[in-house]
């Protein structure tokens, strides 16, 4: 199937999941070409053409521009399939294209099953698998859900595209992630507080357990940004990706942005009164328990060893 | 300052969900209703932003059957002005492209300066209908806002990134703009406020989706595999913990 990859490009860098899209390409045997609104000086390693704007000229977020250059290249390549990640790119340009292309769009895609695509709903506690009824069909995918064994390799054949549209949207500079205080990506145990520790008051409890256990603690995003816990403290796609050697999920449902954050610990304990939280997925073992209940006496046994 | 505010009624996602008779989507019995987290951050702003302007109308649209004016009554003691409800008892069968193509439908001849939705629904998660409605007006939009400031019709907002950084936005009215979560801190609804809103206008309006119809469909609806073979511990909470220490010592060297 002729399908067009969208590779993405930000502070002046090629963003190293591009190797995804080309992961994606290859399970589906997929004749593949690339867009990316990008520089010269750093391309992607692919064998194909590349469907390459400057990004110098047209800017990194100027979703009309983009649209613009990127239905230029579809007009050239005319794939059957367009696709992006499911990122803060993809799912704003993608649904741009969907609407130019009167194209079926499937978002967040996990997996291709007999041919098809399938999507996560409510939370990736259910799956639904979704048949496009149009020719064309525009696909984000879910971060990480498509990987390389190998390195990318090879060069691609670059094709330049321009344009004349301008947009009224317009980007003006980037905010720095904070990181000072804590860097839980060096902590050998991580305690992380969800949404199911119920009040601030609670978290209290999710530190004293990271203490005994000789780690840091951390927390889901719910619980940030409900200000119960600092951000530099976030695990997941928005925070920090940690490996540490013990992962304890408390009370910590397991949205897949949190999910991408912990996954590759070494081993996951989750605590939940919820047997079929998505947490269950990734933990070695889960504890249906209150958490309430459950931690200070877990706490308490710990400290008297 | 005209300004309509699209949200969305979805189940507790701690629901027990079952899948429907025909195995399209989840069975909508016995469930908790709310409204989108995403879409409480858009109306959250949509107020503040009628605070401080002072001269602004706020119209909140929700497509649904009749029991999502429950969830519209909400956001109209937030501080919404009116409610348009669009009565489709089928909302949960619409793809987005249809549910956008309502919602620009509605908003096409009404001249509204700014347009506030959640980045994506708790339960379909496409994080497309925002953008949609955008293109089908031909108005800007920026999506996954945590960050807005307004002043004489130049917008600045933070977009969130992945890893925590964020791009900084420049736009002027008219635009859509998507909330992400964090964006502001929820109010909740006062018990004045709850009352006052049970007088505001509550429109009632047929689905139009102006010949628009679906570019694709459910092959399939089913609960995920469980992978992995976690172990499952379940019990009396002192044994529950002197389980999972006797696991940790043997599985992990932290308790050495």
């Amino acid at each position: 199937m002729k399908t067009l990859l969208v590779a993405e490009f930000r502070e002046g860098k090629l963003r190293a999941e591009y190797t995804q899209l080309i992961a994606f390409a290859q399970q589906q045997q997929a004749e593949a070409a690339m867009f990316l609104v990008g520089a010269a000086g750093e391309l992607p390693r692919f064998n194909g053409s590349l469907y390459l704007a400057d990004m110098a000229k047209y800017g990194e977020y100027n979703p009309t521009v983009h649209k613009q250059l990127l239905l230029d290249a579809i007009a050239q390549e005319q794939p059957e399939q367009i696709v992006f990640l499911h990122s803060s790119y993809g799912w704003d340009l993608a649904p741009r294209i969907a609407v130019a292309l009167k194209a079926a769009q499937i978002s967040e895609v996990v997996a291709v099953e007999d041919g098809l695509p399938v999507v996560p709903v409510c939370n990736a506690k259910l799956r639904r698998k979704i048949k496009a009824t149009t020719a064309q069909t525009v696909l984000t995918l879910q971060a990480g859900a498509f990987g390389m064994d190998a390195d990318p390799a090879g060069t691609p054949t670059v094709v330049a595209v321009e344009t004349n549209a301008s947009g009224k949207v317009q980007c003006t500079g980037y905010e720095a992630a904070k990181i000072e205080g804590v860097d839980l990506t060096k902590a050998e145990v991580i305690v992380s507080a969800g949404r199911g520790v119920g009040k601030p008051e609670n978290v209290a409890m999710v530190q004293a357990l990271a203490k005994a256990l000789g780690g840091e603690y951390g927390a889901s995003r719910p619980v940030v940004d409900a200000g119960w816990v600092d951000h530099n403290r976030q695990v997941g796609t928005t925070g920090s990706t940690v490996t540490p050697k013990l992962y304890v999920a408390c009370g910590i449902s397991g949205a897949i942005q949190h999910l991408a954050g912990m996954k590759k610990s070494d081993f996951i304990v989750a605590i939940n009164t919820d047997k079929d939280a998505p947490i269950g997925e990734v933990a070695n073992v889960l504890v249906v328990a209150d958490l309430k209940q459950f931690l200070p006496v877990l706490t308490e046994k710990l400290n008297a060893r | 300052m005209n300004i309509l505010i699209c949200i969305k009624q979805v189940p507790d996602m701690e629901s027990k969900f079952k899948i429907n008779a025909d195995g399209t989507w989840y069975d909508r019995a016995d469930l908790a209703w709310r409204m989108n987290e995403y879409d409480e951050y858009a109306v959250e702003q949509a107020v503040r932003l009628k605070e401080q302007v002072k001269d602004a109308d706020l119209t909140v649209l929700c497509i649904g059957p009749d029991q999502v004016t429950e969830t519209m009554k909400k956001a109209l003691a937030m501080g919404c002005d009116r409610g348009a409800h669009i009565a489709d008892p089928d909302s949960s069968k619409r793809e987005p492209i249809e549910i956008a193509a309502m919602i620009a439908g509605f908003a096409k001849d009404k001249n509204f300066d700014l347009i506030f939705t959640g980045m994506q629904s708790q339960d379909r998660g496409s994080a497309q209908v925002g953008v949609m409605v955008a293109e089908l007006l031909g108005v800007p939009a920026v999506t996954t806002i945590v960050g807005f400031s307004y002043d004489n019709g130049t917008i600045q907002v933070k977009r969130e990134l992945e890893g925590g950084s964020k791009a900084l936005v420049t736009v002027t009215t008219p635009v859509v703009l998507t909330c992400q979560l964090g964006l502001n801190t929820p109010r909740y609804p006062t018990l004045p406020n709850i009352m006052k809103a049970k007088k505001k206008e509550l429109l009632t309006l047929a689905p139009d989706a102006g010949g628009v119809g679906p570019r694709q469909e459910t092959a399939a609806f089913y609960f995920p595999e469980k992978k992995g073979g976690g172990l499952v511990l379940e019990g009396d909470v002192p044994e529950l913990a002197d389980k999972l220490i006797q696991l940790l010592k043997e599985k992990t060297g932290v308790l050495a």
